[in-house]
């Protein structure tokens, strides 16, 4: 378990960074928490010449608010994320997700933007992220551009951000006091979702002024349950309306198979977790 | 004095060894390093089957750091068979198993190439470097599909892939009546076919192995649990004279049955040492372990059982397929043979036949995980005894109620011949009932199944006894296996008063140090703290049979007790001459000699020092208490116990859950209850996993899927209920201690109780079986009458899942 030899370079700004990173060319990864990269690397199913760690860029660690959105730094551990004050208030889909995550040492080291650079179907944070209608903030060579999630995520393991670009920051538009609960289905408490669905919701007087679903490992890029929100906005929160708005979830979705389960069974539990995510974000 | 009061024997301690175990402050085999240290590194095959047409090496012979890089060719005049201790009929077909593929590769991991490097770094660096063409060849994974005619064949020259067909008969070996017969005439006949799927031994500690060639004894540290093994089966397979060879298992984290094993490694490493003249080491990865250590059960399992109408069994027949894997290992072609005798369990079977075909398939071999056939065997009679209960639809215990062997027919002897000592089936039974709220449960589960409940709750019971304790070294030879059973102790009192106990079963997290440490203590009377406990060394531990099979209390610390017999015999004479008495006026008690009707005494350590001056000690006594001892028992041990299980099942996700879990074990008289719980813990543990959570998964062409803890899954803590465990006491007759062996009990008996909890809980729904690991996809499509397709060749995601992603 030894990686092929490699450079190394720990910049401690965004602006060294990405000029490292430009440099070093195709073959140059960028290295976040490492919970996601030093496997494959150790197993020697990558050999990047060029490391670039970005473990020491002050600037893309942490939480802050901006007017009407919340800005997560890419390097924000799980940890820090799902303790954060402002993430509780304003987006917790993305602190009860982020609970769900592997176990506290990986917590500890891997980071919401490597989730959202690595983009696993199975991660947790990609369908969260799109669900709250993130926009990721990236840099490259050519200066900084935005890319809203739902133009993000591409395929299996495949974003839009360019080989030479950083996922430096990632804003969220403030979900303050939304109801919010993710229901993961995973066969032990420390393996990936087989299927995963988060939900927040905005209801005031009983009724549901605001919905997002989010359905992870749905497809090869996480997924938007809209069928699901549009069944619920404008309800009563009640149970016959949550019940029958969860019977869309599968809908527009594309499944894969693999020993955990088919695409049957993958919609099967997409709607039985709607379900149960519904009834219990807006029971508690 | 150093009279201790209280005995120690009993006394929850905690394991004397841990602090340095779980703090890494120890010898594990790979902190080990020498001067001038190499290090090796294993090319292993893709693929599963295949000729090798050539291997290029000269690219890697001149990389950084390497010294030497030999393939099968270079070594094939060196290297041997791997040994097989078992050959279990006369014409066993048993290929010649080479260390390093020389011109074909039988399953995947096979090794191909090895690198001897500076620092393991560049070993693996010139790996890459190597060129291998293969010429595939089609590959056999299925054992149904191996046994039929036209199959492709793993050994060509063996004409077949049937290893060999052992059967047992009860009429015919006259200890029990014929099966057929009983079948012919059965009111109710049974036919049911179960699946023990492979799992993957997963021990904590890597296998790593170092040898240094370059004193007179070649010394080789092994984490292994068969350091007298490994040295006997050195000089066997590579003809190096036994007495130049010195093994030393160091501290061993963890083994199960997959550290019981003479591996191509230490072959390879003892000959590379050798031929560069210098020390070298290979630590295997984790991905190595998972694809290339053996791994265990893999069976097909058919049973036919005959019963009256009012539930008496009359009759038994079992046939199996055994995935032996692409060789035959240390102890492969046994494994299901010491399942043979278990399938009647603790119930009176008039009449029984059993027969197993071992076959071979292109896989890694299997071999002894924890428990060793007998998990098997339990398994498939207890899933039967719920069967036969829901055919007559009476209670599932009930129905092991009126065919156990009742506590007043001990000694039974078995429709196999064996002879259970002792035990106590009601009263285990009746305390799991009681802890369990059997009938409170059953209450629940019936109004859950009138409500249609979304959730249902099932209960699963599983007795069980096992023959543990291997040896009798006569049984074992009945059974053709290549060694005995019996193993050896031995106590030195040194002139201080301290003890040092050398014990030849050699531990590897059992906890053997501060066990026997307290059996020592009571005997002679010295503080638990004096006794030190040296194992796993040719050098200091020069005779054993080493840790498996749940032997070393009920073997091991027996020969430590007759060793502790002999030394207060060496004792007593001195004594009497010490006090000026007559040997017969002398009682020993808490490390004391008194002359009875006196206050006239000595301590055991007071003599010990005397014979150390050796002034004045009888004439023709030697100058020493220290006392060797080898026991061979007479007999197996017999613990057994009561499992109950209640699993929820979530019907519309199939999501199995252990709601409670109960446990009455009966292991004889115990000696540190902290490590029996702990070691029923474990053993749950692991034969919950089996029935919940693990799978060894190939593809169609051989390749391990599940080669990570990604996607082989162990579960944790947080997978597994609180477990409420107890016991009943009924001491084994045959030994002094009257123990039992307790390493493998958790294992047999919990993966057929959670099984049987969760068919019981859809049982309703005109269920009668599930196949393991009951993953929630396997059970939800039985619940909606899917045939799901739960191998192939993607395990769920998890790290498997990133090779997508990064290349
Ligand atoms: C045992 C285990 C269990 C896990 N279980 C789960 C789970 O249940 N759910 C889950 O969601 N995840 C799980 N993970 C993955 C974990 O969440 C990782 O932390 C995450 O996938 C990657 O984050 P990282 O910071 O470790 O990224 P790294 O591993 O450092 O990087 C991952 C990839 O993203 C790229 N990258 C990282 N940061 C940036 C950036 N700022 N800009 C551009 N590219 C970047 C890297 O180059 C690399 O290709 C698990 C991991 C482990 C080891």
């Amino acid at each position: 378990m030894i990686p092929s030899a490699f450079d190394y370079a720990r910049p401690s700004t965004v602006e060294e960074a990405v000029r490292t990173l430009a440099e070093a060319g195709e073959d140059a990864k960028v290295l976040a928490g490492g919970q996601s990269l030093l496997p494959v690397l150790r197993m020697r199913l990558a050999a990047p010449t060029m490391i670039v760690d970005l473990g020491r860029v002050p600037e893309l660690r942490g939480v802050r608010e901006d007017g009407d959105n919340l800005v997560i730094g890419a390097m924000t551990t799980h940890y820090d994320v799902a303790r954060d004050h402002l993430v509780q208030d304003h987006a917790s889909l993305i602190a009860r997700a982020t609970e769900t995550v592997a176990d506290p040492q990986v917590r500890h080291r891997g980071t919401f933007g490597g989730s959202l650079a690595h983009a696993d179907p199975a991660g947790d944070l990609p369908a969260v992220a799109l669900a709250l209608g993130a926009v990721m903030v990236v840099e490259g060579p050519s200066g900084r551009r935005e890319i809203p999630a739902a133009d993000f995520f591409v395929d299996y393991f495949t974003t839009s951000l360019a080989p030479d670009e950083l996922l430096v920051a990632v804003v969220i538009p403030k979900h303050t006091g939304w109801l919010s609960h993710y229901e993961k289905f995973n066969r032990v408490a420390q393996a990936w979702s087989i299927v995963a669905v988060g939900v927040s919701l905005q209801v005031s007087g009983g009724t549901i002024a605001g919905a997002r679903v989010g359905l992870t490992n749905m497809a090869s890029v996480p997924v938007r349950a809209v069928a699901v929100e549009q069944a619920l906005i404008g309800q009563s929160a009640g149970a016959d309306v949550l019940r029958a708005a969860a019977e869309h979830a599968a809908e527009g979705t594309s499944p894969g198979t693999d020993g955990n389960g088919d695409a049957e069974y993958r919609s099967q539990l997409a709607r039985v977790l709607t379900g149960r995510a519904l009834a219990i974000a807006v029971g508690g | 004095m150093t009279a201790t009061a209280e005995p120690e024997v009993g006394k929850s301690r905690r394991r004397k060894e841990d602090a340095r175990l779980i703090t890494g402050r120890t010898r594990w085999t790979d902190n080990i390093t020498l001067p001038g240290l190499l290090h090796m590194a294993i090319l292993r095959s893709p693929v599963a089957h295949a000729r090798i047409t050539s291997i290029d090496v000269e690219a890697a012979r001149s990389m950084p750091g390497v010294l030497a890089v030999v393939t099968g060719a270079d070594l094939a005049d060196e290297q041997g068979s791997l040994p097989c201790a078992w050959a279990i009929t006369p014409d066993m077909k048993n290929p010649p198993h080479p260390s390093i593929a020389v011109d074909t590769v039988n399953y995947a991991g096979e090794a191909v190439a090895i690198v001897v490097a500076r620092s393991s770094a560049e070993a693996h660096d010139a790996l890459e470097a190597i060129d291998v063409d293969y010429d595939e060849l089609p590959v056999v994974l299925d054992m149904e599909a191996a046994v039929a005619d036209g199959a492709v064949l793993v050994h060509e020259s063996l004409g077949t892939n049937k290893s060999a067909l052992w059967v047992f008969d009860s009429a015919e070996a006259g200890t029990g009546g014929n099966v057929d017969e009983a079948i012919a005439a059965g009111e109710i006949v049974l036919e049911r076919k179960f699946r023990q799927q492979r799992l993957i031994p997963a021990f904590m500690e890597p296998r790593s192995v170092l040898c240094d060639p370059t004193g007179e004894q070649v010394t080789l540290w092994s984490a292994t649990q068969v350091p007298h093994i490994l040295r006997l089966m050195l000089a066997l397979t590579l003809g190096v004279p036994e007495h130049k060879v010195r093994v030393i298992a160091p501290d061993v984290g963890g083994g199960f049955g997959g550290k019981l094993q003479v591996t191509p490694e230490e072959i390879l490493v003892f000959l590379l040492a050798r031929r560069l003249g210098k020390p070298v080491k290979y630590t295997e990865t984790r991905s190595e372990a998972m694809a290339t250590a053996h791994h265990g059960r893999d069976q097909i399992q058919r049973l036919t059982l005959s019963a009256t109408r009012d539930g008496t069994i009359t009759g038994l027949k079992v046939d199996l397929l055994a995935d032996m894997g692409a060789y035959l290992s240390l102890v492969t072609p046994g494994i299901p043979i010491l399942g043979a005798f278990m399938f009647n369990a603790i119930y009176k079977i008039p009449a029984y036949r059993f027969s197993c075909t071992n076959v071979f398939t292109n896989k890694v071999m299997t071999d002894a995980y924890r428990g060793a056939g007998r998990p098997e065997a339990t398994f498939a009679i207890e899933r039967m005894m719920d069967e036969l209960a829901a055919e007559l639809g009476v209670d599932p215990l009930a129905i092991r109620e009126k065919n156990w062997i009742t506590h007043e027919e001990f000694p039974f002897t078995t429709v196999c011949g064996l002879t259970y000592d002792s035990g106590n089936y009601e009263a285990a039974t009746e305390k799991a009932k009681q802890l369990f709220d059997y009938d409170g449960l059953r209450r629940e589960q019936a109004e859950r199944r009138e409500r249609g409940d979304v959730v249902q709750l099932g209960i699963g019971i599983s007795t069980f006894t096992e023959m543990c304790g291997l040896a009798p070294s006569r049984v074992l030879g009945s059974l053709s296996y290549g060694a005995g059973g019996w193993e050896h102790a031995a106590i030195r009192m040194l002139p201080s008063g301290k003890v040092e106990v050398v014990t030849g079963s050699s531990p590897h997290g059992q906890g053997h140090e501060t066990a026997w440490s307290q059996i020592v203590a009571d005997q002679l009377g010295v503080p638990f703290e004096d006794v030190e406990v040296l194992h796993g060394d040719t050098q200091s531990s020069h005779k054993g049979m080493d840790t498996y099979g749940s032997r070393s209390l009920t073997v091991g610390a027996i020969a430590v007790v007759k060793a502790g017999d002999k030394v207060i015999a060496k004792a007593r004479k001195i004594a009497a001459h010490m006090l000026e008495c007559s040997e017969d006026d002398l009682d020993f008690a808490q490390g004391r000699f008194s002359v009875r009707g006196t206050d006239k005494g000595t301590g055991i350590t007071d003599i010990a020092l005397a014979v150390f001056a050796a002034h004045d000690l009888p004439d023709g006594v030697e100058p020493s208490l220290d006392s060797e001892a080898t026991f061979d028992p007479e007999n197996f041990s017999f613990p057994h116990g009561t499992h109950l299980c209640a699993a929820e099942v979530d019907t519309e996700t199939g999501r199995v859950t252990i709601r409670k879990y109960v446990c009455v074990d009966d292991v004889g008289k115990v000696v540190n209850p902290l490590i029996v719980e702990g070691q029923v813990h474990g053993g749950l543990a692991q034969g919950i996993a089996q029935a919940l959570f693990e799978e060894a998964v190939h593809d169609e062409n051989g390749t391990l899927t599940t080669g990570t803890f990604a996607d082989y899954l162990l579960p944790s803590a947080a997978d597994l209920p609180s477990f409420v465990t107890d016991r009943t006491e009924t001491p084994s007759t045959t030994n002094p201690l009257g123990v039992k062996g307790v390493g493998e009990a958790g294992t047999i008996a919990s993966t057929p109780a959670v099984v049987n909890a969760v068919v019981d809980s859809v049982r309703h729904m005109g269920i009668d079986d599930i196949e393991m690991p009951c993953t929630p996809f396997r059970v939800w499509g039985a619940i909606h009458g899917r045939d799901v397709d739960t191998g192939g060749s993607q395990a769920g995601g998890g790290l498997g899942s990133i090779e997508g992603g990064l290349q």
